[in-house]
């Protein structure tokens, strides 16, 4: 039977998919329930281990998600066997939670869609808030039976964008720059004194906007109400909610949580996420990069 | 699995590295957590005075680490040892756990000794593919800088 939407949030309503998103206290009733897993991932590889949701399974974005030698993510058959490992059936509702503001939790959800996985939801103010109200947390470890999840081919179409889809892309679809403003504006990468971040060129795609992704989220880190995003991406910036947007940040992390909030919480209809990201443009051989804080303009002669 | 060869680290980290490959794979997180735990506060005079430390920027959580001499000597020589200091938040064990190791691997250890650690040190713990590559980085820059801070420790002129 489908587990329905968190309805208990008048903010959740707002939002495109409201049933993306439930709350601290719908986790706190529901996330035992059966057809219901909770997912914490992080950027710390360790903090499961000090404490995490009751009931909670741990996946994390370097070792469960991406592979060792090819820089992609797992197959059908690897993403089949580390759902089935973990207990978790093709019909369940994962709920994924995570610290910063859930940016690595978005990540998650973002590959589970890879796989077409139908119903994935955030905890709305992730690891954070949990914390926060003092809700229980337990070391002890979660098991579940072993389960018999399907090969599904994994479809990066719809929402991975490749590097030469991007350049592609290049003044025809809106791209979102969701990093620092130093790494926008390539500051970052000439600090003295620091090691280079293993990009040999700053600055950003020509055209980008830049929007660090932390504006999409509050001082609980939970996610700013739709009229505040709405704000910020379509007033400020002035995305067409009506089209499609390409996101971008430095591994395609960051860029999945701002993935979430246009594609879920806005409803844009094609979001993609440009995971290759600013590591593998920085480093590529002559692509356009514009250095500073103005978007610049996508170069003529391409087209 | 074989223990790698230590022979060219001092006693305190090849005890420490010898200690990470005698622990199987699934439960060498839980030895990097209990380092995590084990990392000592700050002395009181850093405490009040944060800004003292150097932060480590590729630490993907606020890590910050000082050096000094022995008994807070003002000068010292390379043979003189050399203490470290670390903060970092209780949030982000991975990196008090990656300073922690380095506590109790180097705390101690004279500045030539510090200044001669092999440069691929942080790759000998067995931890690079249990964390990621990209998350021992952080351990790595925290070596670079302790490094780069015992080198510029004032030095006692004759």
């Amino acid at each position: 039977m489908p587990i329905g939407a968190d309805t208990t949030d008048p903010k959740f309503a707002e939002y495109a998919h409201p049933q993306r998103l439930v709350s601290t206290a719908w986790v706190a009733e529901h996330g035992q329930d059966a057809g219901v897993v909770v997912i914490e991932s992080d950027e710390d590889v360790l903090l499961y281990e000090t404490g995490h949701i009751p009931g909670a399974l741990k996946v994390d974005w370097h070792t469960d998600l991406n592979l060792p030698d090819v820089r992609d993510y797992l197959d059908g058959a690897q993403f089949a066997e580390l759902m089935s490992s973990k207990g978790i059936t093709r019909e369940d509702t994962i709920v994924v939670y995570g610290d910063k503001s859930n940016w690595w939790a978005a990540y998650a959800l973002w590959v589970f869609t890879l796989f077409g996985h139908q119903d994935v939801r955030l905890m709305d103010g992730g690891r954070d808030k949990w914390v926060t109200e003092g809700r229980e947390l337990t070391t002890e470890t979660t098991t579940r039976e072993r389960t018999d999840y399907p090969q599904v081919q994994r479809d990066d179409a719809p929402i991975r964008a490749y590097q030469p889809q991007v350049l592609e892309a290049l003044g025809q679809v809106p791209l979102i720059d969701v990093r620092s403003e130093p790494e926008y504006t390539g500051q970052r990468t000439h600090m003295a004194e620091y090691p280079q971040e293993g990009v040999l060129r700053g600055g950003h795609i020509p055209t980008a906007a830049s929007v660090p992704w932390a504006r999409a989220a509050a001082e609980d880190s939970t996610f700013k109400p739709r009229a505040a995003l709405e704000a910020i991406y379509q007033e400020e910036v002035g995305l067409d909610p009506t089209q499609e947007v390409i996101a971008y940040c430095r591994i395609g992390e960051r860029s999945a949580h701002t993935w979430f909030v246009l594609q879920h919480l806005l409803g844009f209809p094609q979001v993609r996420n440009y995971d290759g990201s600013w590591t593998e443009w920085g480093n590529s051989v002559r692509v356009p990069i514009v250095s500073g804080p103005e978007r610049g303009e996508a170069p003529g002669a391409a087209r | 699995m074989s223990a790698q060869d230590t022979t060219d680290l001092p006693a305190s980290v090849a005890e420490l590295v010898e200690d990470f490959h005698a622990v199987p794979q699934q439960d060498r997180l839980q030895l990097l957590l209990e380092f995590s735990r084990q990392l000592p506060a700050l002395p009181e005079r850093y405490g009040e005075h944060p800004e003292a430390l150097e932060q480590v920027v590729e630490c993907q959580s606020p890590l910050f680490l000082t050096v000094e001499w022995e008994d807070q000597a003002a000068t010292g020589e390379d043979s003189t040892p050399v203490r470290l200091f670390f903060s970092a938040p209780m949030e982000a064990p991975t990196t008090r756990g990656f300073a922690s190791i380095l506590h109790e691997g180097l705390d101690g250890l004279t500045a030539s000794q510090i200044a001669e650690l092999p440069a691929d040190l942080t790759e000998r713990f067995a931890l690079t593919q249990l964390v990621s590559p990209l998350r021992m980085r952080g351990m790595s820059a925290m070596l670079e800088r302790i490094r780069r801070q015992v080198a510029q420790l004032p030095r006692t002129t004759d």
